[in-house]
């Protein structure tokens, strides 16, 4: 019963990152959870994969990829964010709006 | 004969002028585009003034340099259109007999299943006819009205209708399917209509345009549920086809397209009880009222029943009850024409009365008498209102430039002694007023006593005189129709006949300073009305009758023969009277015609006052001068209640509401939809988020609670 173990700790950090981008208001936390979701999701692939096969592995790679890269980029948007509005609170950011 | 019509591939007229019979109604059609063009010019080109008014007015200098195009363009398609329409007559009369018509097909209109409908034109004896009639008298027409209209600001635009009419007519009469034909009959209805209100400054004269409209609806009506009746039992709208085959249908099939049919030529052609639209569209221009609503238009219902014989000759009842109509109508306006004061009135509904003669005609089943009187009518009657209009235009000029522009020029009560000042005019007019009073040897004598003739010999021994309508034998029918043509003939003399006395007899009633400038109207005018004047002294000679064998004998009856000959001898057969009784009958008519003239010489022998000293006429006379008040009955029972209606309910009722109600709920609809959409949106990425997460959060409950 190991894969259903993993899989309800992917579906409990899955949770977690939800939470967290639901109610969080700073954008680096927000940054965080959104890093929990994708590696709950890694998670279930690797599991998944040692009952289908390798290529539940190379996605949790691109995943971990994009997701470095995501953060590279998503980084350095908050990084200007703060230089502009001095603080990194997205409530403050409703430029769309207008 | 169907089989037969199909089975002959190759027609005499073949390879002929006769091919070129498309450019027929082409060439007026250009006129009006040509015509057109000259209107719209100045408003193109200068732009900003878009009324219609203020620029003719202003237009009357300079559309001066564009003016002489018009005259041109205006009667010289009219003369284009009339020679090659004499080329091809002559052609016709040189291939020898003709037994089926020759047609052409151009285009294809409206192929919709089995509804197959092309641009088709049927050239026969009976098209050909009306289309030297309508050329012939239009191009007459055409010139006069270059004189009649040349100090008129609309001068293009007028030419521009006129030449439309002409198409259209023509269109109508060429066209070689109920469709066709039908695209005609809605287009001299337009033309007719917007030349009635083309003085459109005065609302008078724009309503007289509505109510002819509106009023030829409801023939249109019928007319359109003839065609359908026509397509569901035979599949076909060409004449050709349609006719053969109506073969083998029912009575009752015969019976019903025959009355939808003649309520559609009733509407067009004046008969009671839709008529009441002829006398208002004196409105528009006179030598317009001559064209359209005395020699061409109001006589295609008519042409109609002769072009359809077939399908009235299978619905002898029908038949009579045509002949009835038209004779009632022939009584009942001529009573009126007894007491109209308006020189074109009396005019009017002289017309009216004297279609009544030709529905008789066409309804006892004498199709070639009903277009003979056709044909004269057109000299005579197209005479008579350019004589009126020569008459109009003298004593509006004399008014005008005595300063008295409030005076009645169209008065009878004004004129009086008029032959002094308008010879020519009078003298015209008289041959006019003769021939249509009957006085042999003019034409209205020949073919006003060919269809009384027609009608008497039909009352013995024929398929009418043994049919019967609502329950009286048709003989008795036909001798009542006879009587009442004979005490028509009489009415039609002394109302013509007082007309001329009190327009040109007598003293001057027009006054000392106007007097001074009546005169005869100029040579352009003049010119078309002595043309028309020796057609009405040599009309009669189309069909001379066997009594009076002054050269070859019937002409024109032969000449129709193949086109509604058949129909003709079914309704009324063969039968001749005796030369004893024929002579009874003829004289009775040159009697009742010299009658009618003596009663009114008599009659209007005293002098009256003029128009503003002139007593009120009392008691029958009032009544007859009103017309029988059948527009105030109509007014009171039909037009109120229905603006009553269409006021009340339909418009503040239903449609204010109807407003109301798309109008604010629209609005109520848009912001509610706004303010959700506000709610929804704004900007605030933390509750995009949580919009997501239910999103998906009810997308998956949906999967998973099924």
């Amino acid at each position: 019963m190991m894969l259903a173990d993993a899989l309800i700790v992917s579906a409990i950090l899955f949770s977690i990152g939800v939470v967290g981008v639901l109610t969080r208001r700073n954008a680096i936390i927000l940054f965080m959870c959104v890093e929990l979701m994708l590696n709950a999701v890694n998670l279930s692939f690797v599991v998944f994969a040692k009952m289908h096969g390798v290529g539940g592995h190379v996605f949790v790679i691109m995943v971990m990829t994009i997701a470095a890269a995501e953060a590279a980029v998503g980084l350095a948007i908050v990084i200007s964010v703060f230089r502009h509005f001095g603080a990194v609170d997205l409530q403050n950011l409703k430029l769309l709006r207008r | 004969m169907s089989a037969v019509r199909q089975a002959v591939t190759s027609h005499p007229l073949d390879g002929s002028i006769a091919e070129w019979v498309w450019l027929i109604p082409l060439l007026p059609l250009l006129g009006a585009l040509i015509n057109g063009a000259l209107v719209l010019w100045p408003r193109l080109s200068r732009g900003a003034d878009h009324s219609l008014e203020a620029r003719e007015a202003g237009a009357a200098s300079s559309l001066a340099g564009t003016r002489w195009l018009t005259t041109i363009v205006g009667p010289g398609v009219l003369l284009l259109t009339f020679a090659l329409a004499v080329a091809i007559f002559l052609a016709m009369r040189g291939a020898g007999e003709m037994l089926t018509p020759f047609i052409r097909t151009y285009a294809s209109w409206m192929p919709a299943g089995s509804l197959v409908i092309d641009w088709g034109i049927q050239l026969d004896q009976l098209s050909m006819l009306m289309t030297l009639v309508i050329t012939g008298v239009g191009l007459l027409i055409h010139v006069f009205s270059v004189g009649y209209m040349a100090t008129d600001g609309g001068f293009a635009r007028y030419f521009a209708y006129l030449n439309l009419f002409v198409c259209a007519m023509l269109v109508l009469v060429l066209g070689s399917s109920y469709a066709v034909m039908f695209v005609g009959w809605e287009g001299v209805g337009l033309a007719s209509y917007l030349l009635i209100g083309f003085w459109f400054s005065e609302k008078a004269n724009a309503d007289a345009g509505k109510k002819a409209f509106i009023v030829n609806r409801i023939g249109d009506f019928g007319l359109l549920v003839a065609m359908f009746l026509l397509f569901s039992t035979t599949g076909a709208l060409d004449f050709v086809g349609a006719h053969a085959g109506l073969a083998g249908a029912s009575p009752a099939v015969f019976t019903t397209v025959a009355l939808f049919l003649f309520l559609g030529c009733a509407g067009k052609s004046a008969q009671l009880p839709l008529y009441i639209w002829l006398p208002d569209a004196m409105a528009g221009p006179t030598p317009v009222s001559a064209l359209i609503h005395a020699a061409t238009m109001v006589t295609a219902g008519v042409y109609l029943i002769a072009r359809a014989a077939t399908v009235f000759a299978g619905a002898p009842a029908v038949s009579l009850f045509v002949a009835l109509i038209g004779a009632a109508t022939a009584l009942f306006a001529a009573t009126i024409a007894l007491r109209q004061w308006d020189i074109k009135k009396v005019l009017a509904y002289s017309t009216i009365s004297q279609l009544g003669y030709m529905f008789v005609a066409v309804g006892t089943g004498a199709y070639a008498a009903g277009v003979f009187h056709l044909v004269t009518h057109a000299f005579f009657k197209a005479l008579l209102f350019l004589g009126a209009g020569a008459v109009i235009h003298a004593m509006h000029g004399a008014y005008h430039h005595s300063h008295q522009p409030d005076q009645d020029a169209q008065d009878l009560r004004n004129m009086g002694g008029l032959r002094k000042y308008l010879p020519v005019t009078s003298a015209t007019m008289w041959i006019a007023t003769l021939a249509i009073a009957g006085v042999p040897p003019l034409a209205g004598f020949f073919s006003k006593d060919e269809i009384l003739t027609s009608v008497f010999t039909r009352a013995q021994g024929s398929t009418l005189a043994s049919a019967s309508l609502l329950g009286l034998p048709g003989s008795t029918v036909l001798y009542l129709i006879y009587g009442v043509g004979i005490v028509t003939a009489l009415l039609t003399a002394v109302y013509m006949t007082r007309m001329m006395l009190l327009a040109f007899g007598g003293l001057n009633r027009t006054g000392e300073r106007a007097s001074a400038g009546l005169h005869d109207a100029p040579a352009i005018m003049l010119v078309p009305m002595v043309v028309l004047a020796l057609l009405t002294l040599g009309g009669g000679w189309l069909n001379l009758p066997e009594l009076i064998p002054l050269g070859p004998l019937h002409l024109l009856s032969s000449w129709l023969d193949p086109v509604s000959g058949e129909a003709s001898r079914a309704l009324g057969g063969s039968l001749h009277l005796d030369h004893s009784t024929e002579l009874v009958l003829v004289g009775t008519a040159v009697a009742v015609a010299l009658l009618g003239i003596a009663i009114a010489v008599m009659k209007y022998r005293s002098p009256i006052s003029n128009k503003d000293k002139a007593v009120p006429d009392a008691g029958v006379a009032a009544l007859l001068a009103d017309a029988y008040r059948v527009d105030e009955g109509l007014d009171r029972t039909v037009v109120r209640p229905v603006y009553a209606f269409s006021t009340r309910v339909l418009w503040q009722g239903i449609d204010q509401n109807i407003d109301r109600a798309f109008v604010s709920g629209g609005r109520l609809l848009s912001r509610v939809a706004g303010q959700a959409h506000d709610a929804l949106g704004g900007g605030d990425v933390g509750r995009y988020a949580w919009v997501i997460a239910l999103g998906v959060l009810a997308v998956l409950a949906a999967f998973t609670v099924r």
